[in-house]
């Protein structure tokens, strides 16, 4: 285990604390991106670099504005008199730390040793474009298709109503 | 530690921290940002797999983590789409305070 993975690590763990715990919800969505930016790094580290990439765009790029302008627009940022934790927190604290500990059991009980762990693999960008569209190419239209239905869908479920649309409908 | 567990746990500590996150908030938003956390975690399983299992160069893990990413795109338009919508109706986007079904 490198130097890099351990900084990558806290930054990581640090910045998800932060995403959780913090009470302004601005703060929130940056901690959000932090924790983005540290998964593509570890994407890099792990020779994935379009992924890394990917990851990168998609997420620092577009879902952290995204969470920002539905902040702005649900004046989210305002923090709540009566705290930020929901009355059945303990229960959810409860059952994370379950589920962390099923799965550091599960993954410290595994098997030790895969057979490929010091050959690097050389992956570049045109393999990658060649397998997108051919082995995966009908994943690949469902993706778009299902892009193109989820931002249609999220802009008319988003439709501001006017007034004198709601007057007209009880005839 | 192999380096394929320390990644195994990194994902398993982040997935946790983002379950803790979508069970304990009371607004919505931060509701779907614990949810990217938990998105985050298994892309890491994902590629960690992938650069450590057997074929790396058939690159399966690889093309799933970033089919992944696009639908945890969509969802996060959709999802943040609704509690706009949300807000817009019931005025507030505290869950506490979502406890009706009828509009």
């Amino acid at each position: 285990m490198s130097f890099v993975f351990y900084l990558l690590t806290a930054l990581m763990v640090a910045g998800a604390l932060a995403a959780v715990l913090l009470k302004n919800t601005v703060h929130c969505a940056l901690a959000l991106t932090v924790v983005s930016t540290g998964t593509a790094l570890l994407f890099l580290n792990l020779d994935a670099q379009f992924a890394g990439l990917a990851e990168f765009m998609v997420y620092v790029g577009a879902v952290a504005i995204l969470v920002v302008f539905a902040i702005l627009l649900t004046k989210g940022s305002e923090t709540p008199k009566d705290g930020v934790f929901s009355r059945t927190w303990l229960v959810g604290l409860v059952i994370a730390a379950a589920v962390f500990a099923v799965l550091g059991w599960a993954v410290m009980g595994s098997v030790k040793v895969l057979p490929h762990e010091a050959a690097v693999p050389d992956v570049s960008v045109l393999q990658i474009g060649n397998a997108l569209v051919g082995r995966y190419v009908l994943p690949l239209e469902i993706v778009a298709v299902l892009l193109t239905a989820a931002m249609i869908g999220a802009v008319i479920v988003a439709l501001h109503e006017r007034p004198d649309q709601e007057k007209e409908e009880p005839k | 530690m192999t380096p394929l567990s320390g990644y195994l746990l990194v994902a398993a500590l982040l997935f946790s921290i983002g379950l803790a996150g979508a069970l304990t908030r009371r607004n919505a938003i931060l509701v779907l940002i614990g949810i990217e956390l938990m998105l985050n975690a298994a892309n890491l399983n994902l590629i960690a797999f992938w650069r450590y299992g057997p074929h790396p160069e058939r690159l399966t893990g690889m093309i799933f983590a970033i089919f992944s990413i696009a639908v945890a795109a969509a969802e996060a338009a959709v999802g943040l789409g609704l509690v706009i919508q949300i807000h817009r109706h019931a005025k507030t986007t505290d869950l506490d305070a979502m406890n009706r079904m009828k509009g």
